[in-house]
């Protein structure tokens, strides 16, 4: 029972990490439709930020995770206005492959010797871990750290989406461009904040992740990336709660198949049960099945 | 009529003289053994996003598992050679139909269900498929002990020529245009342009979208079948995601709903890569990933709508249909 109680918080701590990515995917998915598979680059370029930040450049790790997610919400900007902007109203497939690009760009460019290199690298932790134990269950200060930053970071998403007017353009534009264009909606900016802040939260989500799983190299963010796409897909893409759910679902599945069944068959279950969600609830779990109009 | 009679003559003069060069080029010793297998590797690839070019370009389905087909179909052939041990033709050539058949047999029990879902839904289940395929090869060994597992497959009998690579190669860029210019190829096109229409003209589009998953994905399995004949190590990391991507921009890049596009965006691709690898020598290898990946964000850039667009050349391009009232009515050619 104990055994199973501390693979839920594990779960919980990797669906958390999952949850701040899939954010980014699904924000930026519900704006322009765009499957953004640099995303998971962006996570990397984050976690190893962080990592010199608070390694090499001597910032407590507060500062070092709020250094990179400045740094990365500039680069989500950034390419933003590079590879997609000019292909907005291009067909679909053209922009995507151009994230494709991007994610290529990203990793081989922090591969080279004199940006990251293409080696692993172990995370000295920034704080010692202290481990409490309540009731049996062995709980670490890092995943309460984990928790706490994803909630405040999930609050100030919904404070940002729900109560200020450029959440309110992120609502408009995601429904319709010309439209939001017609209420007098600046969208160009309003599609460079969203990607601004999703990869803000991609970076902390690094940053976190480097810190839990003390290990990283350029090549870290194609596997979370995927799973944290899935995991919005499973939610419901486009929908923030969605992507959350999602993330959780992901963290638990892939824990538990780890724990009780095999940690090879890990990644099959999960997209396993991807694949049966899709089969019943084609818009994920908490999307609405929308009629196409002819 | 006259007009594509010549252009058939033309096309078997070309492919003909092609050959011929390939040829001399290889008895003279131009092309050495390497650029022979780097053209070996592009044909491979030919035939394998002409599968994929038929589902996602021409009928509009969103595939990102097309190297778990592919490698589905090296598996397979490869281990029907292997068992077998000859390496003699119709060894290889009953392999490479069970590497077709195989693969057929999956796409029809995969796309079964998923082929229900639209657009990006459907891209995302093939790319779990695609994971899930990786994993059941990972762990292979635990089942048939001579698949190898992670630590690869080794031991099929090295048989390809050139001239095989070649042979399936036109044979099926010959298929894959005839079934494009045949009913089934033209209602695929109308599925991509609009399903519900497609429906209410009284098609079935479950049924074409079935037929043309299968026959994409059995293409993937025939090269993945001359793949394991040609290359004496099987992993299963060359049959992940990052494989599928290379499909999906060979097709996207050459253009949707271009096959011309799709050959030429296939061989350049992979001369390229290893081009990339030849002119920049020993000391700028790490840069070729970042080249690579500048040159596609370019190229989607400068030609959004692919490099070929949605055109053909020779005997590629469609013929003009004859009306009911004949030769007369038809409509003019382009």
């Amino acid at each position: 029972m104990e055994f199973f109680l501390e693979q839920v918080i594990n779960g919980l701590q990797l669906g958390l990490v999952y949850a701040l990515i899939a954010l980014g995917y699904t924000m930026v998915y519900g704006i322009v439709k765009l499957i953004n598979f640099a995303h998971g680059d962006v996570f990397m370029v984050g976690a190893f930020l962080g990592y010199f930040g608070f390694t090499y450049w001597g910032l407590p790790w507060p500062v070092a995770i709020i250094m990179s997610m400045v740094f990365c919400a500039i680069l989500g900007v950034v390419i933003e206005r590079i590879a997609y902007r000019p292909l907005r109203y291009a067909p679909r497939m053209i922009a995507l492959i151009s994230a494709i690009g991007v994610s290529f760009f990203l990793e081989y460019f922090c591969s080279l010797r004199f940006v990251f290199g293409a080696n692993y690298r172990v995370v000295q932790r920034p704080l010692s871990e202290v481990s409490w134990q309540i009731g049996g269950i062995t709980i670490t200060n890092i995943q309460v750290l984990i928790l706490v930053a994803v909630v405040a970071m999930l609050i100030f998403l919904q404070w940002i989406v729900h109560r200020t007017k450029m959440g309110a353009a992120m609502r408009t534009v995601s429904f319709d461009h010309d439209a939001a264009r017609l209420m007098g909606v600046n969208v160009d900016r309003t599609i460079s904040f969203t990607f601004a802040l999703g990869s803000a939260m991609a970076a902390m989500g690094g940053v976190l992740y480097a810190i839990a799983y003390p290990q990283i190299q350029p090549f870290m963010g194609i596997m979370p990336g995927l799973k944290a796409f899935t995991a919005a897909v499973l939610g419901g893409i486009g929908l923030i709660p969605g992507a959350v759910l999602g993330a959780l679902i992901m963290g638990q599945v892939e824990t538990m198949t780890a724990a009780f069944i095999s940690s090879q068959l890990r990644d099959a279950i999960a997209f396993g049960i991807l694949i049966v969600v899709l089969l019943f609830r084609p818009t994920g779990i908490l999307g609405r099945t929308e009629t196409e109009k002819v | 009529m006259g007009r594509n009679n010549n252009q058939l003559i033309k096309s078997i003069a070309g492919v003909i003289i092609f050959y011929a060069l390939i040829k001399t080029a290889i008895l003279t010793g131009f092309l050495n053994p390497y650029w022979q297998r780097v053209l070996d590797q592009s044909l491979i690839y030919v035939i394998g996003s002409l599968g994929l070019s038929l589902i996602f370009g021409f009928a509009g389905q969103f595939s990102i598992g097309h190297a778990a087909f592919f490698g589905l179909g090296a598996y397979s052939g490869g281990l029907v050679s292997k068992m077998l041990g000859t390496g003699s033709i119709p060894a290889f050539l009953l392999a490479l139909l069970v590497s077709m058949l195989f693969t057929a047999l999956v796409a029809y029990l995969i796309g079964k269900p998923v082929l229900r879902l639209q657009s990006d839904y459907l891209g995302i289940a093939t790319l779990g498929f695609g994971v899930i395929v990786k994993v059941a090869l990972d762990n292979a060994n635990k089942l048939i002990p001579e698949m190898g597992g992670a630590t690869g497959m080794t031991g099929v009998p090295q048989v390809v020529t050139f001239e095989w690579v070649f042979f399936f190669t036109v044979l099926a860029i010959i298929i894959s245009r005839n079934f494009l210019h045949s009913t089934y190829g033209r209602v695929c096109t109308s599925i991509r342009e609009d399903e519900i229409a497609t429906s209410a003209v009284g098609i079935n589009p479950a049924k074409y979208k079935m037929l043309v998953f299968v026959f994409g994905c059995a293409l993937a399995g025939l090269a993945g079948g001359i793949y394991a004949h040609c290359y004496p190590f099987l992993h299963p990391s060359s049959f992940d995601f990052l494989q599928s991507f290379n499909f999906l921009i060979i097709v996207v890049a050459g253009g949707m709903g271009s096959l011309t596009g799709t050959v030429v965006t296939a061989v350049g691709w992979v001369f390229l890569q290893e081009g990339l690898r030849f002119a920049l020598g020993e000391a700028f290898m790490d840069w070729r990933g970042v080249i690579y990946a500048v040159l596609l964000i370019i190229l989607v850039l400068v030609r959004q709508q692919g490099l070929f667009g949605n055109k053909e050349i020779g005997v590629l391009a469609p013929r003009a249909v004859l009306t009911k009232g004949g030769k007369k009515n038809a409509a003019p050619e382009s």
